[in-house]
């Protein structure tokens, strides 16, 4: 059997072995946890604007994102969240939540490596290149939206 | 009332949906579609299309991390109208400094309190 064989051998025992994740289930729990998700965030919002009358509309949404991040954070930290993923998908990955997930995990999962090289490294795995590119791309926005404005 | 929660659902859920299909479709890791739906939500704000969308979708949109792009750019551009170009540097992380402070505060807090369950 020569290198390639195997590799080969290899290829198809890998993908025989994977976890399948059918289209169709997956699409519709991906719709309707992320829905829900949403669903639960509008409702938060709701209750803020009606307990807090006086809060402005944009600080209201602030606080009910803080509100979804710390509950997607603990859920990762209890072990709830990833069932959900595995479960939703892109219903758990794309709303704000997901973005927490993505720090909250890593940052539990290698703190045994230390709290510095760890914890404060890994939780910016996913977080990092999301960040990243969130500000270089306002940057640019904002630097054309300066240049338009001069003429 | 009642129909902002029926858009919330239904567009947070499409929005959601379309990661799904990209997963499926592409084998897309979790970093790329963040990376994508942020960008996404980047250009709607750039070319004033986010507003309109979350004028009814509301929390539909703006919970998806789509809704964190469209603040970055709404940031930078907001500030860029009262402070000048200085705004395209700090208007963005300005408007989503909240998020960004809360999930790393949590991630802290929590990687203190709880134990990895991978093992």
């Amino acid at each position: 059997m020569n290198n390639n064989q195997r590799n080969e051998a290899y290829n198809q025992y890998v993908e025989a072995r994977i976890p399948r994740t059918k289209p169709w289930p997956s699409l519709f729990n991906s719709f309707w946890v992320g829905g829900v998700i949403c669903l639960l965030g509008q409702a938060i919002d709701t209750l803020i604007l009606y307990w807090f009358p006086s809060i402005s509309e944009q600080n209201a949404w602030a606080w009910t994102l803080i509100v979804l991040i710390f509950l997607a954070s603990f859920l990762t930290g209890v072990g709830v969240y990833d069932k959900i993923g595995k479960f939703a998908g892109g219903g758990s990955i794309v709303p704000i939540t997901g973005f927490s997930n993505s720090i909250s995990s890593p940052a539990i999962e290698f703190k045994h490596e230390g709290i510095i090289y760890g914890t404060c490294v890994k939780m910016f795995t996913i977080a990092g290149p999301v960040i990243v590119v969130g500000v270089v791309a306002s940057v640019v926005v904002g630097i054309i939206y300066w240049i338009i404005g001069l003429f | 009332m009642g129909i902002d929660f029926l858009w919330a659902f239904l567009i947070g859920g499409a929005i959601c949906m379309l990661g799904q299909v990209l997963i499926i479709t592409t084998k897309i890791t979790s970093a790329r579609i963040l990376v994508t739906f942020v960008l996404i939500g980047v250009v709607l704000q750039a070319f004033g299309l986010f507003e309109p969308i979350s004028g009814f979708a509301k929390a539909g949109v703006n919970v998806p991390i789509i809704g964190f792009g469209a603040s970055l750019a709404k940031g930078a551009m907001g500030a860029v109208k009262s402070v000048g170009l200085l705004g395209a540097f700090t208007g963005g992380l300005q408007a989503t400094a909240g998020g960004i402070a809360a999930a790393v505060g949590f991630a802290f807090l929590f990687s203190l309190i709880f134990k990895s369950r991978t093992k």
